[in-house]
C-alpha cells in the first residue's frame, strides 16, 4: 500500500525552479527521509503534499487522495511540522495541544496514548507558555500537535535544525517508536549523519532527486574505493593529491581529504608522486552518503 | 460551530495574554474622550485687541469697555499711537488693533465718519478672522446702544440669532462623534489586520491552513471579538460623554449602536484586505496609516465637508467615516431617526459587504 505517492512534480517560484520533475513514492508505515541541503526543494515538496502550495505541474496523491482536488480530506489525515516553531508562543502547553485537538474535532484523552511518549517529556511544564520552551521542548510540543489528530502521514520539515545533539538523537528514537504505529513519516534533514535512520532516503539537489535507495543500498552504489589522507599542510596535499594518477576526486572530509580512486591506483605509486609531504597518512575507509551525494552532486 | 467557539476563545485569550492589549482597550477610549474634547477645540478666545483711540469721546470709551466685558476678547490697552499698538501686534502680544478716528463721535452724529480701521494678526488664520469678526460685532453692538439711548429707537434689534441643536455652539459637542470615530479606526481597524499579520509572521497561519479549518470560519473568528471590542468601547465613549460632558444622544441608542456594528464590520474588513496584501507588521502600519489618514482628514471628521474644494466632497462620498460621523451628529445633537437616515445605513451596509467580500476574494488568493 503506498502512502505517498508523487509523480513528476515541478514548482517555479518566477524564474527559479524550486522542483524539477520529481518523482517518488512512500510505502504505508515507512520512514522516508529527505537528504540535502539549503535550497534543495524539500520545504516546498513538503508545502506541496501538505496542500498549502498548488504545483505547477505533476500530480501527488498522500493517503490515496490527490492533493489538488482531494486537500480537504488530506487536512485532516496529515500532521505537519513546519521547519520553524510556528505554534501559538502565547499559549501555554496545554493551551496549544488542546486548541489544536479542538480544530481537529477530537481530545487529547483520545489522542494521549499516541503523544504520550513524546507529551510525557514537557507535561511538567505544560502551564509554560511555548515561546519560554527551550529548542528541543518546542520540538517535542510540535510533535505532540502534529499528532494529535492520530494522522496516518506525517510531515517533518527538518525537524532537527537547530536542536543539540542529544535531543536530535532522543528526536529520531521518538520516530522509531511512531513507526510502530504504522504511521508514515517523510522527514527532511541538511544533517546526513541523521539519514542512517531511515528505512529509505532519497538525495535531493536543486530541485531533483539524485538518488533513493535505503541508507545501505545508497552506500553500496558507491562502486570505487575510497582513501583518507592527511598531512601537515593539507591545502598544498589537496592540491597534489588532485594531479596524481587515477585519483577520480579528492576533496575535504573533515579532519581529512577523501580521495576517490580508478582501479588502477597504486598506493606506493601515489605516495612517489606526492614526494616529500610532512606526516602524511593514508589509508582506505567506508564511504559515507556524504560521499555518496558529493558523487551524485558532481556527475 | 465548535471549531468556530475554540477559536474566538483563542483569539480572546491571546488579547488577555498580550501585555499591552487590555490595557490598550480600556484606557484608550477613557484616555481619548476625556482629553482630546477639551483640547480639540476650534473655539476662539482670548483674542487681545489693542484700541487705539483717536477721538477719546464717550462713545470710544464705550466701545473699549465693551471690548472689555466681552467674554471671548480682552483688552489688551488703549493708546494714541498706532505705531505702539502695531509694534505690539508684531510682538505677538495683540491680536487684533481697532482704530477709532478723530472726531468719530461728533462725525457720527451729523453724517457719515470716517471709518474705524481695524487691523488683525491673520497668522492664525481662524483667530485673527474671527477675532475680527468679533471686534467688528462689538462695536455695532455698542452703536446700537448708543442709538436707543440718544434717541428713539430707530433701529430696533433686526436681527436675532438662534444655534439650533447646539444651542451653546459648542465646539465639544460637535468633536466627540468625531472621536468615537477615531477610536473605532484605531481599535477595529488596527487590531484585526496586526493579528492576522502577526499570524503570518510567527508561522502559526501555517499550522492552521493544514487544519480543516475553513479560511472563512478562520477569518471570522480573527473579526469577531474586535466586533465585540468595538462595541464596548462605543459604550464607554458615549458613558465619558454622558458622565464628563452631560452629551446625551437625543435621538436613539439603538441607531447608533446599530450605526457603530456597521462601521466596525466596515472598517474591520478594510483591514483585513489590508492584512492579505501585507507580509510584515511594518507593511500593515504603514499602509494602515495612509488610509487613515485619510480617514481622519477627508471625511468631515475634524472639518466640514461642505467648506472642502467639489472635487473632495465628491472624493468624500466613497470614505464610510463620513457616513458614520452624520448618523453620530444627527442622532446625538438633532435626534434624528433610523427612517430618516436609512441612506446613511445603506452606505455603511454596502461599505461592510464590499469590504468582507473583498477581504475574503484576497485571502483566497494565496496559497
Amino acid at each position: 500500500m503506498v502512502a505517498i505517492e508523487v509523480h513528476n512534480l515541478s514548482k517555479c517560484y518566477g524564474q527559479v525552479k524550486a522542483l524539477d520533475g520529481v518523482s517518488f513514492s512512500v510505502e504505508r508505515g515507512e520512514l522516508f527521509g529527505l537528504i540535502g541541503p539549503d535550497g534543495a526543494g524539500k520545504t516546498t515538496l513538503f508545502r506541496l503534499l501538505t496542500t498549502l502550495l498548488n504545483a505547477d505541474e505533476g500530480s501527488a496523491a498522500v493517503d490515496g487522495l490527490d492533493v489538488a482536488r482531494d486537500y480537504l480530506a488530506i487536512r485532516s489525515r496529515v500532521g505537519y511540522m513546519p521547519g520553524r516553531f510556528s505554534l501559538y508562543p502565547d499559549l501555554s502547553v496545554e493551551e496549544n495541544l488542546n486548541f489544536f485537538a479542538a480544530l481537529f474535532g477530537v481530545t487529547v484523552e483520545e489522542s494521549y496514548d499516541l503523544i504520550a511518549p513524546i507529551y510525557k517529556q514537557i507535561e511538567p511544564f505544560r502551564k509554560r507558555r511555548a515561546g519560554k520552551l527551550s529548542g528541543g521542548m518546542k520540538q517535542k510540543l510540535a510533535l505532540s500537535c502534529a499528532l494529535i489528530h492520530r494522522p496516518s502521514v506525517l510531515f517533518l520539515d527538518e525537524p532537527t535544525t537547530g536542536v543539540d545533539a542529544v535531543s536530535r538523537s532522543e528526536f529520531w528514537d521518538m520516530l522509531s517508536g511512531l513507526k510502530e504505529r504504522e504511521i508514515t513519516i517523510l522527514v527532511s534533514t541538511p544533517y546526513m549523519d541523521e539519514a542512517s535512520r531511515c528505512d529509505r532516503i532519497a538525495l535531493c539537489n536543486e530541485g531533483r532527486i539524485l538518488g533513493i535507495d535505503t541508507p545501505e543500498g545508497i552506500v553500496r552504489g558507491f562502486d570505487r574505493r575510497l582513501y583518507g589522507i592527511r598531512a601537515k599542510n593539507m591545502f598544498a596535499l589537496l592540491e597534489r593529491a588532485r594531479t596524481a594518477t587515477d585519483i577520480v576526486d579528492c576533496y575535504p572530509f573533515g579532519e581529512r581529504h577523501h580521495m576517490v580512486v580508478d582501479d588502477g591506483f597504486d598506493v606506493e605509486r601515489f605516495k612517489a608522486q606526492l614526494g616529500d609531504v610532512e606526516g602524511l597518512e593514508i589509508g582506505g575507509v567506508e564511504p559515507t552518503i556524504e560521499d555518496i551525494f558529493i558523487k551524485l552532486m558532481k556527475r | 460551530m465548535r471549531t468556530f467557539i475554540v477559536l474566538v476563545q483563542k483569539e480572546f485569550l491571546q488579547i488577555r495574554r498580550n501585555s499591552f492589549l487590555p490595557k490598550l482597550i480600556v484606557a484608550f477610549p477613557i484616555l481619548v474622550m476625556l482629553l482630546m474634547p477639551l483640547i480639540m477645540t476650534m473655539d476662539v478666545r482670548n483674542v487681545n485687541v489693542a484700541v487705539v483711540d483717536l477721538d477719546r469721546s464717550t462713545t470710544s470709551r464705550r466701545i473699549a469697555s465693551n471690548i472689555e466685558a466681552s467674554e471671548y476678547l480682552t483688552l489688551a490697552g488703549t493708546t494714541a499711537e498706532y505705531p505702539l499698538a502695531l509694534a505690539a501686534l508684531e510682538q505677538g502680544d495683540v491680536d487684533v488693533i481697532l482704530q477709532i478716528p478723530d472726531n468719530f463721535e461728533r462725525d457720527l452724529l451729523i453724517a457719515t465718519p470716517e471709518r474705524i480701521s481695524i487691523t488683525a494678526n491673520a497668522v492664525n488664520a481662524t483667530k485673527g478672522g474671527m477675532g475680527m469678526q468679533y471686534v467688528v460685532a462689538t462695536i455695532a453692538h455698542t452703536l446700537t446702544q448708543l442709538r436707543g439711548e440718544r434717541a428713539p429707537v430707530e433701529l430696533s434689534e433686526l436681527v436675532t440669532v438662534e444655534n439650533r441643536y447646539n444651542p451653546t455652539l459648542n465646539y465639544r459637542h460637535y468633536m466627540i462623534p468625531a472621536l468615537m470615530i477615531i477610536l473605532f479606526i484605531l481599535i477595529c481597524g488596527f487590531l484585526p489586520a496586526l493579528s492576522i499579520v502577526g499570524e503570518k509572521e510567527s508561522g502559526s497561519i501555517e499550522q492552521i491552513n493544514v487544519t480543516p479549518v475553513s479560511r472563512l470560519t478562520f477569518t471570522l473568528a480573527k473579526l469577531v471579538p474586535y466586533w465585540i471590542i468595538g462595541l464596548f468601547v462605543v459604550t464607554i465613549a458615549m458613558l465619558v460623554a454622558r458622565l464628563v460632558y452631560g452629551l446625551a444622544p437625543v435621538g436613539s441608542v439603538w441607531v447608533i449602536y446599530l450605526g457603530a456594528l456597521l462601521f466596525i464590520l466596515t472598517i474591520s474588513g478594510f483591514s483585513l484586505t489590508i492584512a492579505n496584501f501585507s507580509e510584515t507588521m511594518q507593511q500593515t502600519m504603514f499602509v494602515m496609516f495612509f488610509f487613515i489618514m485619510i480617514f481622519m482628514l477627508m471625511s468631515g471628521l475634524l472639518t466640514p465637508v461642505d467648506s472642502m474644494p467639489v472635487w473632495a466632497q465628491r472624493f468624500t462620498l466613497v470614505l464610510p467615516p463620513r457616513y458614520y460621523v452624520e448618523i453620530l451628529r444627527s442622532v446625538y445633537l438633532k435626534g434624528t431617526t433610523l427612517a430618516e437616515l436609512w441612506p446613511n445605513f445603506a452606505a455603511l451596509g454596502g461599505f461592510a459587504v464590499v469590504f468582507n467580500t473583498l477581504a475574503a476574494l484576497t485571502y483566497k488568493k494565496q496559497a
